[in-house]
């Protein structure tokens, strides 16, 4: 009855089930290699940040959990209860802004030191020898390896009144007695810079050393100095970097908490300190969360662009690859 | 070029300066006899003393032995989680969620430690009222919270290795009949492999680093080893704590310098093979 070399019914019903099986099996495998991971950060980076949304709308309590409770229940139906208070406290008390805005200050300041130092650095080593530029880049990264607490403990010994620095300015003359540098905002700004340094220089390494030095040249022979070569050609092509640099140090410093604490000032404390003094030692949960939600709100727009710099970046490249395999 | 040569390479000398005067200084007052870490004490040093006193403080070696088993733990972990969320991102095009998936593996490396810190704790506080688990706070909640950052730094090391490669060999195999399992397990991994090994590392370092996050999720009772570290130095400088620096940064740079020199060995030897191979089509 079948006509020839038309698969008959039920082989056709077989070689679909076959074909259904095995997308079904690929998109099992795909749902589970996007899944778990995306399961995990949901739970551990999502949800903590509801909970903390939740407990900041708390007021605290002698018990345990120290806060209360977001619902009380009246006959089996859940009744709000927000409470605003830790907010009020944290936009009355002056101590809170003061203590935001100078983290906020102390980052951005952080951020353009860091920049006007690595940018530099990022420039010699794109432009140094390929032998060279391998033994510079593990110099940079080295850092990244040993312990960040003991690279800013070791800035203590050099710092403090009978440290280093201070030995060597009073054997030179240039002081009878010892300068006060140690909790200080100059010392907070050491740390800050010393610890981000590679931060800022690694996104704009990566960016410097895929500019054409054919433009430079070009600009030469156009007669442009090496400074206007540089403002007009090199700059403005190195923006990307600059950005994502500028963002990976100004983001984490703002809630910095180890360096403010061993080498910042004593009399003035920044924002990461505070949420953890609230919650550590006067067991204030609620308004250590209510902490947490504004430095999350300063920080969301430079995550946000932190993002979009990255994801451009990555996707210049790409296209960039596929151009030369082209 | 030569005056702005001069000028960036200067200072990039000074920046090296910079870098590393304050670790060098570590290693150096590390064998001096003196307790004031800053008096250089010429008579006795320099000396072993201050090693002595490190390796017989109970204290010391337990946090140490608590960071490690951590650090083992939650860098293997991250490096499963950070290898499948980088291969979904770098291979599997447009899918639903992707720029929700990019976002969060991407964001953990930003965030301020004191608000990752904060927020597993009370994560771990609610679902232990909600049903008993996990009992307590120490090495498990430590474990699971260096998890989620240690994956972020996993996940861009796959995804920026796998965008360094074409899918080509990968499209071979699926064209010669392997499934995606397969072809993942014989193609894509093996090629990724060294990545993962150096996200495992990388993992392993900021677990062992890691102060602030353990701090919160650490409850009483258990310290890391930068725990015991932080509240030895907020009273000041103390020697012990240079000769375990010392000791810390010759593991790490003696690791770093052999890495590199492999790698730079069998670049030589993958060159030397491409001649021998272009030599012997012509």
């Amino acid at each position: 009855m079948e006509q020839p070399g038309r698969p008959g019914l039920i082989e056709r019903l077989q070689n679909r089930a076959r074909r259904g099986l095995v997308t079904s099996r690929r998109h099992l495998g795909r749902r589970f290699v996007i899944g778990v991971p995306a399961l995990w950060l949901a739970v551990f980076f999502l949800v903590p940040f509801l909970i903390v949304l939740k407990i900041s709308f708390a007021e605290p309590r002698l018990a345990i959990p120290p806060y209360t409770p977001l619902f009380t229940w009246l006959h089996a139906l859940p009744i709000p209860k927000v409470h605003f208070s830790g907010y009020l406290y944290l936009f009355t008390d002056p101590l809170y802004l003061r203590s935001y805005l100078y983290s906020v200050m102390v980052a951005a300041v952080s951020t353009l030191l860091c920049l006007l130092i690595g940018y530099p650095m990022a420039y010699a080593i794109a432009r140094a020898d390929e032998a060279w530029r391998t033994l510079l880049l593990m110099l940079i990264v080295l850092p990244f390896w040993t312990s960040f607490l003991l690279r800013v403990y070791a800035w203590i010994g050099l710092l403090q009144n009978d440290g280093l620095i201070n030995n060597v300015l009073m054997s030179v003359g240039l002081t009878g007695h010892p300068v006060t540098l140690l909790q200080t905002d100059f010392s907070l700004y050491i740390g800050i810079v010393y610890s981000y340094l590679p931060y800022m220089i690694l996104p704009l390494y990566a960016n410097l050393e895929k500019h054409d030095p054919a433009l430079l040249e070009a600009a030469a022979d156009l007669g442009a100095r090496p400074l206007r070569a540089f403002l007009r050609v090199t700059l403005p092509q190195s923006l990307p970097g600059i950005a994502a640099g500028s963002l990976l140090v100004f983001i984490p410093a703002v809630g910095e908490y180890v360096i403010p604490t061993l080498l910042g000032r004593t009399d003035q404390i920044m924002i990461g300190r505070m949420l953890s003094d609230e919650f550590f030692d006067n067991r204030d949960w609620p308004v250590a969360s209510g902490v947490a939600i504004l430095i999350l709100l300063l920080l969301v727009v430079p995550i946000v662009l932190l993002q979009r710099v990255e994801r451009s970046e990555f996707e210049a490249e790409a296209e960039a690859q596929a151009q030369v395999e082209a | 070029m030569s005056r702005r040569g001069l000028f960036s390479r200067t200072a990039l000398v000074l920046g090296l300066v910079f870098l590393y005067v304050p670790i060098l200084s570590l290693i150096v007052y590390s064998f001096n006899n003196s307790r004031l870490v800053t008096v250089w004490d010429a008579a006795h040093s320099p000396t072993l003393k201050w090693y002595g006193v490190l390796l017989s403080d109970g204290q010391v070696l337990d946090a140490a032995w608590l960071s490690l088993r951590v650090a083992v733990c939650a860098a293997t972990t991250a490096a499963v989680l950070g290898t499948l969320a980088g291969t979904a991102l770098a291979r599997f095009g447009a899918f639903r969620g992707r720029s929700l998936l990019l976002g969060m593996t991407t964001a953990p490396i930003v965030m301020p430690e004191v608000i990752s810190g904060l927020s597993l704790l009370l994560l771990f506080v609610v679902v232990q009222q909600a049903i008993g688990w996990p009992r307590g706070m120490g090495a498990l909640t430590i474990t699971l919270a260096h998890v989620s950052f240690c994956m972020a730094y996993v996940t861009v090391v796959i995804q920026s290795r796998l965008a360094g490669f074409d899918e080509s060999l990968e499209e071979a195999a699926q064209d010669l009949g392997a499934r995606p399992a397969k072809v993942f397990w014989r193609i894509t991994l093996p090629l990724i492999l060294p990545a993962v090994l150096a996200g495992w590392l990388l993992a392993f370092t900021l677990s062992w680093d890691d102060l602030v996050i353990s701090q919160f999720v650490a409850g009483p009772g258990s310290s890391t080893l930068p725990m015991v570290i932080f509240s030895k130095v907020r009273l000041g400088v103390s020697p012990d704590v240079n000769a375990l620096a010392t000791l810390m940064v010759s593991v790490v740079a003696s690791g770093v310098i052999i890495a590199t020199l492999w790698m730079r060995h069998r670049q030589r030897r993958r060159e030397r093979d491409m001649q021998l191979a272009a030599a012997a089509n012509l």
